[in-house]
């Protein structure tokens, strides 16, 4: 074996090994870096509890608080999982369990190409189609309905503009779908055939079957696919950008305007005209990496990274 | 009440209870269904309404004058997104080979390679701030270069996933056999892994692109925007998604019309990627 043989070697490895150590370690840990390096003028003016905690957000006065954002990602996102969860369950099963086997890489890819469309086509199909439909029909029909029940109505007062929280979650919860019940779906064909065909020797059901052998041991993967969707959806931008009307403001019905992280960061980083400013939301793109971050490594290491053992090499 | 009248009952009541709840996973896989046509139905819809030679042929006018066109946005997409390609793609692959074919029995590497997992999900808005601090700031103006960089670094997880996970298919007997001949190990996984995995990985690439090329949130505030037609990647660039995000936010109906038009070409690009992906993976798969 010639040196030259031994330098190219060397030479692949250094290189292939350099790259994987810059995606998996260098990159994130850089971002982390530069995120808190440009939101330290933020975190040195107004502190960690004063700025997750502040209600006040003014260009003008130069006084940031994050609350409003913060509470409004959060609140888009669970009702968005809300109602994304029991659907893209219900998915799975149809695909795994009730579709006839021709047809079920059909019903998988259409489901997927839901998730190939771009997110800025979902805000604005949202704020041209689903947004006046919201505001015209399903918003005053709520009012007359849930909106007459006391305290529960508090939730739907106001005017419907179809620009809220209500709109947003739901077109969000759209766009979660298809990644959610792609892994639900994964989870549930892992269930090994002779467990279900177990089930159905005792004379159960295919529901009996369903709720008793396959969700149990699917758990963990629906556990952990919601958790990432959930990660997934914390992040989204361009499809609430359109939806949420940006105002910095708690909501205290579901028809108010709000506003949540990235929109904020989407709609006011190239305007920001004062170095606190752009500091803050830099503090924000922060909050909203370690939110995200977390939850996903959370998902992965410590729900999908066991069900990885269990479930032998095959990851999800 | 006789156990054979209780019996029957019973299992009457659980066979209700089966059709029912199956129905109503049926009528969600519908829901998904409805909403993926009612999307489709309407971007078609809208969007060939308001489809045009003019709206690639020409460059904007200004609001109120007739004969305004996209161009400087699709030749701006065009240019940004093949960059990120040309940036992307070997980094992914490369990253997507080092964890196949060397990290396999590392927790470190496999480590690094959950966190590249995780990279696929994050949010692209951070990385569109990441990216303006160290490219657009410097230089003090919008680029869109920094544009490619940032699409370039959403794709280079995605590329990479693919990649390893289409690497780890190749039988290791073939692996093995390549070393038996007294192969090195660049010479196994150029002669023998790539080899057997082309179209795998060619997937990974196409989904990888598929994935950058809808994206909008990390341009805003790298590659921003241009009112003109722009083929120096130092300036800011116009793309589809952003100019669709000004036009669909704007006031003018024609916006809103070219708007559609432009989601139009951006949807059936991205559908069209996805398709032509999962039919290349679906020939690798059968073989």
């Amino acid at each position: 074996m010639g040196k030259k043989d031994k330098l190219i070697e060397a030479v692949t490895a250094s290189v292939l090994g350099f790259f994987a150590f810059s995606v998996g370690f260098l990159f994130p840990l850089l971002t982390l870096i530069v995120l808190f390096y440009e939101s330290l003028p933020a975190i040195n003016r107004f502190g960690l509890i004063d700025f997750l905690t502040g209600t006040t957000w003014d260009p003008v006065a130069e006084i940031f608080g994050a609350l409003p954002a913060l509470f409004g990602t959060l609140l888009i996102t669970f009702i968005a999982s809300l109602i994304a969860i029991p659907v893209s369950i219900g998915i799975a099963i149809f695909i795994a369990e009730l579709s006839p086997q021709k047809l079920k890489p059909v019903f998988s890819t259409a489901i997927e190409l839901l998730g190939a469309i771009p997110s800025i086509i979902y805000g604005m199909w949202g704020l041209f189609v689903i947004a006046p439909l919201m505001a015209d029909y399903v918003e005053p029909f709520l009012q007359e309905t849930l909106g007459k029940i006391p305290l529960l109505g508090r939730l739907f007062e106001g005017a419907p503009t179809g620009v809220d929280a209500l709109t947003a979650s739901f077109v969000l919860s759209i766009m979660i779908i298809p990644f959610m019940s792609a892994i639900v779906k994964d989870s549930f064909e892992m269930t090994p055939a002779l467990l279900k065909e177990a089930g159905y020797g005792l004379g159960a059901t295919k529901w009996e079957v369903v709720t008793n052998i396959v969700i149990p041991y699917a758990l963990p993967g629906i556990v952990g696919g919601t958790v990432l969707s959930v990660g997934r959806a914390l992040g989204e931008t361009m499809a609430v950008a359109f939806l949420t009307g940006n105002v910095h403001q708690i909501p205290l019905s579901l028809f108010d305007p709000l506003t949540t992280i990235t929109v904020t960061i989407a709609n006011e980083f190239t305007e920001a005209d004062s170095d606190i400013y752009l500091s803050s939301l830099y503090y924000l793109a922060l909050i909203l990496f370690i939110l995200s971050f977390g939850l996903l490594m959370f998902a992965r290491f410590f729900i999908l990274g066991r069900l990885g053992k269990r479930w032998g090499a095959k990851s999800i | 009440m006789g156990s054979e009248e209780y019996i029957s009952r019973v299992i009457l009541r659980r066979k209700i209870v089966n059709i029912l709840m199956l129905g109503l996973s049926s009528l969600t896989a519908l829901y998904g269904m409805v909403w993926l046509f009612w999307i489709l139905a309407d971007v078609v819809i809208e969007g060939f309404s308001f489809l045009s030679v003019n709206l690639f042929t020409n460059d904007p006018t200004p609001p109120g004058i007739e004969g305004g066109g996209l161009r400087h946005a699709f030749v701006g997409h065009f240019i940004i997104t093949f960059m990120a390609t040309l940036m992307g793609v070997p980094v992914g692959i490369g990253t997507g080979i080092f964890f196949a074919e060397y990290g396999r029995h590392s927790r470190f590497i496999r480590g690094l390679r959950s966190i590249t997992d995780i990279l696929v999900s994050f949010p692209s808005i951070v990385i569109g701030t990441f990216v303006y601090a160290f490219m657009v700031k410097p230089v003090g103006h919008f680029s869109g270069i920094s544009g490619s960089v940032a699409l370039a670094l959403l794709m280079i997880p995605v590329i990479a996933i693919t990649t390893d996970e289409i690497l780890k298919l190749v039988p290791n007997s073939l692996r093995e056999a390549g070393y038996a001949l007294g192969a090195r190990r660049w010479q196994v996984i150029k002669d023998i892994s790539l080899s057997a995995a082309k179209r795998g990985i060619l997937t990974g690439v196409i989904l990888g692109i598929a994935r950058v090329s809808g994206e909008t949130a990390p341009l805003l505030f790298t590659a921003f925007n241009n009112n003109f037609l722009t083929l120096d990647p130092t300036q800011p660039m116009a793309s589809l998604t952003v100019t669709i995000f000004q036009y669909a936010m704007g006031p003018y109906e024609e916006w809103h019309g070219q708007a559609w038009a432009a989601s139009l070409i951006l949807t059936m690009g991205a559908l069209l990627f996805f398709i032509s992906a999962k039919i290349i993976i679906h020939g690798f798969r059968r073989r």
